[in-house]
């Protein structure tokens, strides 16, 4: 926009930036409340007028690995003493961690597997499909294909169906061909989501690499497979990052999938959190904490690469 | 000494292009047409069917049956009408606030790039696990909304009318950002002459906006409104987990349902068919539409 001149300008100018802070501040207050309840004792997470000043506690996170049951009996002095901190943090909210009746092990929620389950299948269904992409987007970018336009129609419409639509027959194929309920099947559907997105954004970055540049290298010597993998694939980069941001954050967040193809071995978290809440009061403040905790690494993710994603956006945006 | 051929010099320096190309491009098609492709085929198959999914009998052929009751079925268009309303509100809320945030920002503001950054927030997040959370804040006797706005024990969720709008709340809410980083990219692509010589004209602001402004950034705006439309036409998780009014069953709630509740495997397939169709179709209006735009 043209620079700021006349007092009007000036006073208009001053009313979007107080707009701005104000959206930003709407904006960020339901992520605010989830960080805020995720450190709250449970009989603060549903006062009114709501409680904003108050003593921190990690409480919410102690409950949300742990499996716990109902105090019937108050904890004998000895017992209460010998426990371990978060232990007394569970006692205090009037639960008990519940242990393994022989070994006298902890036993879990389950949530720190679905956070790992979601890690795993999140990561290596990105590095498949933003590699996959990328080879794919300089195939086309790059040599002669018959029907290329009609291909890359194809890819992208692989987007366009319902997930549900396709859930039915696949799930269906999986649980003729096992793949129900594994890592492996998540994986599979997460790539095969995201594939057609990588194409298309990576295609739009290695038309813009100038040909010469590997014209030279083989002039060079290189082979094409060199050319490619030293030239054409660091100036790529960028797309890359850009492409695995989005991967990542659809598969990380994905939801209908993990519900209809998982249960208990490959089940990642975002079906597990809400099945949490069941039909008594909920606890908000762990529903909180696994919330906050499942944004994090998206969130770090997309930060490390803030930049990358930005440029990347707006350049395969204006190039439509 | 045999001179060498044009094959083998190119095999001794490594592999064909014809090669590489086949060896990139292959397994991606072939990947997607044995994940989508395959199981659409297969889906087909069985809306013709009866099959359950639940039971070991045998699917029998029904021809059009499926079809032809799921059309005459009342309560399916009531569940297409509430899509259709849901997609519009949504849609429409994202593309004002979107937008609105991006005419905002598209001016000299201290801190942008962090600020930028900060609303994108909202979309990063699960949407079931968001969806969750809403609950809370919308919850009548202890949330944090109804206690900012002075609402007191407003009913969000629990009001049949209320509830599809306070969905759409949330996916404007979450997917405003999204529409607003694509109109920062086009705002940011008008050209600065043009406003140079609109102001030298004297135009208005209106004016400036109408003329120079909107037509420039509609087709960036339209691939906007086609992502939005067809995600929002698709909308399940976070109406499934925050409501379970029959005001709010969207069309891919009952599908999920059919399929994976009532296991009526081959009735749901039709049912897919028939939604596949529909945003298809869908698609396709707006794609000629944006053509149409970019060609002006």
């Amino acid at each position: 926009m043209a620079g700021v001149r006349t007092p009007q300008e000036k006073w208009t100018n001053r009313v979007a930036i107080v707009a701005v802070f104000v959206a930003l501040a709407i904006m960020l207050t339901p992520i605010y409340w989830i960080a805020a309840t995720s450190f709250k004792p449970r009989n603060l997470a549903t006062t009114i007028p709501p409680t904003v000043v108050f003593q921190p506690t990690v409480s919410p996170f102690v409950k949300l690995f742990t499996k716990r049951s109902q105090l019937r009996d108050q904890p004998s002095a000895e017992e209460y003493a010998a426990a371990p901190w978060w232990e007394q943090m569970v006692f205090d909210g009037g639960e008990k961690v519940v242990r393994n009746g022989k070994t006298g092990e902890v036993r879990s929620s389950g949530y720190g597997d679905r956070f790992t389950n979601s890690l795993i299948i999140s990561i290596v269904s990105t590095i498949l499909a933003v590699s996959m992409g990328t080879l794919t987007a300089y195939g086309f970018s790059r040599f002669k294909v018959a029907g290329e336009d009609d291909w890359l129609f194809f890819i992208l419409s692989t987007r366009m169906l319902p997930p549900v639509v396709v859930a039915i027959p696949m799930f269906l194929m999986y649980r003729v061909v096992g793949l129900n309920d594994t890592h492996l099947g998540l994986i599979i559907l997460y790539t095969a989501f995201n594939l057609s997105f990588s194409v298309w954004i990576m295609k739009g970055f290695i038309d813009e690499i100038p040909r010469e540049y590997e014209e030279a290298a083989l002039v060079d010597g290189y082979t094409r497979m060199q050319a490619f993998f030293k030239v054409v694939l660091p100036e790529a980069l960028t797309g890359m990052a850009a492409t695995a941001v989005f991967c990542f954050i659809t598969a990380w967040n994905e939801y209908a999938f993990a519900l209809i193809m998982t249960n208990r071995n490959a089940q990642t978290a975002p079906p597990y959190i809400p099945s949490q809440v069941g039909s008594g009061l909920p606890d908000w403040t762990v529903i909180a904490a696994g919330t906050l905790l499942f944004l994090i690494p998206v969130a770090i993710f997309t930060f490390l690469l803030r930049n990358h994603l930005l440029r990347g956006m707006s350049f395969g945006a204006i190039r439509k | 000494m045999t001179k060498l051929d044009p094959e083998s010099r190119a095999a001794a320096r490594g592999l064909s292009d014809l090669t590489i190309r086949n060896l990139f491009i292959i397994p991606t098609i072939a990947f997607l047409i044995i994940f989508n492709i395959f199981p659409l085929l297969y889906s087909l198959a069985y809306s013709f069917t009866d099959f359950r999914a639940s039971t070991n009998a045998p699917a029998n052929f029904v021809g059009l049956q499926n079809y032809r009751d799921l059309l005459s079925d009342p309560f399916i268009w009531k569940n297409f009408s509430i899509t259709a309303k849901y997609v519009l509100i949504s849609v429409t809320g994202q593309v004002f606030v979107g937008f609105g945030l991006a005419m905002l920002l598209n001016r000299s503001i201290p801190a942008k790039g962090l600020i930028t950054t900060l609303l994108l927030l909202p979309m990063m997040l699960s949407m079931a696990v968001v969806g969750l959370f809403w609950k809370l804040l919308y919850d009548p006797n202890f949330g944090i909304i109804n206690y900012f706005l002075g609402l007191d024990k407003f009913e969000w969720l629990a009001d049949p009318d209320m509830a599809l709008y306070a969905i759409a709340i949330v996916d404007i809410w979450m997917w405003a950002p999204f529409v607003m980083l694509l109109s920062l990219a086009g705002l940011s692509a008008v050209p600065k002459h043009l406003y140079e010589a609109a102001e030298i004209d004297r135009a208005s602001g209106l004016y400036t906006f109408f003329r120079i402004t909107l037509p420039l950034v509609a087709p960036i705006l339209m691939i906007a409104i086609i992502f939005r439309t067809m995600e929002a036409f698709k909308t399940f998780d976070l109406a499934y987990v925050l409501s379970s009014q029959p005001t709010t069953e969207l069309i891919a709630i009952r599908l999920y349902k059919m399929a994976f509740q009532e296991w009526q495997t081959g009735m749901s397939s039709a049912l897919a068919y028939i939604v596949l169709i529909m945003v298809v179709a869908i698609t396709n209006i707006y794609v000629k539409y944006l053509n149409k735009v970019k060609a002006r």
